[in-house]
Parts: C-alpha cells; sequence; structure tokens
C-alpha cells in the first residue's frame, strides 16, 4: 500500500478510484503515565508519555484505513489528512482519512 | 550550651512554620533552572540537526519545477507532546492580567514545531525532498485546575526520492 499526502502519486497514474476511507481511534492516557507527566510539566520539555501515546493511536488510526482501503481492493490512499480532538478530559480522538485508488 | 539548643529549636521551629509558604517559591526556582536548562539543550540539538537537514527541504508545495524521475513517494510522520514548565505557567498568569504576545509559550510551541519537523525528516534519511508538509497542532489538554497542559504537534509530508542516474 502506497501512502502519500499529495493528490496523485509522483511517477504513476491512478487508474481506479475508490472513494474516501478513513481510520480512527480513540485513545485515554493511564493513570501512571498522567502521573509522570504531572511530575514531568514541572520542569517543561517533551512529555514522551504522550508522544508515544499519541504515536500509537495514530499508527492504529492509519493502520484501520489501510485495511479499509484493503478491503475495496484499492493499493494506494492518496491525499491522506490527520486530525485530533480531545474528546473529553484526558481522551483524544485520531482520525486518518484519504482517498483509496489503483493506481500503477 | 542550654540557650543555645534553645535558639537552636526556635529557629528550627520559625524554620518549620514558614516552610508550607516556601515550597511554591522553592518549586518555582526549581522549574526556573530546569526549564531554562531543557530549552537551551533542546535548542542546541535543535540548530544542530536543522544544519544536517539544511540541503533536503520540506516544502509546502506539491510540485517541485522540472522535477526529476521519481523513484519511491511514501509519507511521513513526525510528532511530540510538549509543555511548558511550571515557571512559564506562572508568568503566563501576569501575562493574562495585561494582555499581549505570550514569549514564554511561544519558544514552546516553536521548539514542538520544529523538533517535528526534525523528527519527521529523520524518519525517512534517504529523501530527496519532502513535499506537501502539512503541520498541525492540537492541545492534548487544557491544563484546568490541575490537570497537565500540553500540545501534541504533528508534522507529516510525503518524502520523494528521485531516481538516480548512473554514471
Amino acid at each position: 500500500m502506497t501512502l502519500t499526502n499529495l493528490e496523485s502519486i509522483p511517477g504513476q497514474s491512478i487508474v481506479e478510484h475508490y472513494g474516501l476511507v478513513q481510520g480512527s481511534t480513540i485513545r485515554a492516557k493511564h493513570v501512571g503515565r498522567d502521573l509522570m507527566a504531572g511530575l514531568k510539566n514541572i520542569v517543561g520539555g517533551e512529555l514522551k508519555g504522550y508522544t508515544e501515546l499519541m504515536r500509537e493511536a495514530r499508527q492504529q488510526a492509519t493502520d484501520r484505513m489501510i485495511e479499509q482501503a484493503g478491503e475495496l481492493g484499492a493499493n494506494a490512499i492518496i491525499n491522506i489528512r490527520y486530525t485530533t480532538t480531545s474528546v473529553s478530559q484526558g481522551a483524544a480522538e485520531m482520525l486518518a482519512y484519504g482517498t483509496a485508488v489503483r493506481c500503477q | 550550651m542550654e540557650p543555645q539548643s534553645g535558639e537552636l529549636s526556635q529557629g528550627l521551629e520559625i524554620f518549620m512554620n514558614i516552610l508550607p509558604f516556601l515550597i511554591p517559591f522553592l518549586v518555582l526556582l526549581l522549574a526556573y533552572i530546569t526549564g531554562k536548562v531543557t530549552e537551551k539543550r533542546h535548542y542546541a540539538s535543535i540548530h544542530e540537526r536543522e544544519e544536517n537537514w539544511a540541503n533536503i527541504p520540506a516544502i509546502t508545495g506539491k510540485h517541485l519545477p522540472d522535477m526529476p524521475a521519481v523513484a519511491s513517494a511514501d509519507m511521513v510522520v513526525g510528532s511530540v507532546v510538549i509543555s511548558v514548565d511550571h515557571f512559564k505557567r506562572f508568568l503566563s498568569g501576569f501575562r493574562k492580567i495585561f494582555g499581549g504576545e505570550m514569549k514564554s509559550y511561544s519558544s514552546v510551541i516553536d521548539r514542538g514545531r520544529r523538533e517535528a519537523i526534525l523528527r519527521m525528516k529523520e524518519a525517512s534519511p534517504e529523501a530527496d525532498v519532502f513535499l506537501n508538509c502539512r503541520l498541525e497542532t492540537s492541545s492534548v489538554s487544557k491544563g484546568k485546575g490541575k490537570a497537565v497542559g500540553c500540545a501534541e504537534v504533528l508534522a507529516y509530508a510525503t518524502a520523494v526520492r528521485f531516481q538516480r542516474t548512473a554514471e
């Protein structure tokens, strides 16, 4: 599966469109991580635990999107966008969407 | 001996009494020092890595004028969750009274954004150019009450590798 956030795949041509595909996940952080982040928050800087959490969530959203595109018979997803929304305090939704296509 | 130990215990008692009032200031001082040190270190590392990557641009455009033949194109992502230190949060309280730019916060987000771009680039070391680079910032938690206030910065782009002509 080729992923890109361009509108076309450079060096290849699109032969078929399958429409929008999306993958999302809502993740909550756990207490241990929150506690550590609270301590880290005094001194500032990167919160590695949260970075890791967001990366895992984004990967899962992407995987779900790829799965959906695979079911349609696509071999590439173009014009991918990511959005993050905080659903409630301590939980975030990660959404990945794009257009599934077949390219040559 | 007797009056001296009395004085000592009295001094200790006074110290113990003012200790609860001292703790917030100690935390502030600690936050100020560590925050300064982390920021300085982070900027040093950012400057160094940006120099290494300077000749491989990340651009917001989707095409390059007279682009060579493309060998591969794949999406890369870089992200970082960054938080402000306690001292900066304390300062921002004053800023909120008078308004204006929150310089202490700007530098934190700036660090996060540059770090995210660098991580994105580091995810694809063989790329020749990063096309259609997008940046997105979202607050992970607002920091209401005792909650942690921090922001996530996400950078993503399509890493393009050109075909190498055998010479």
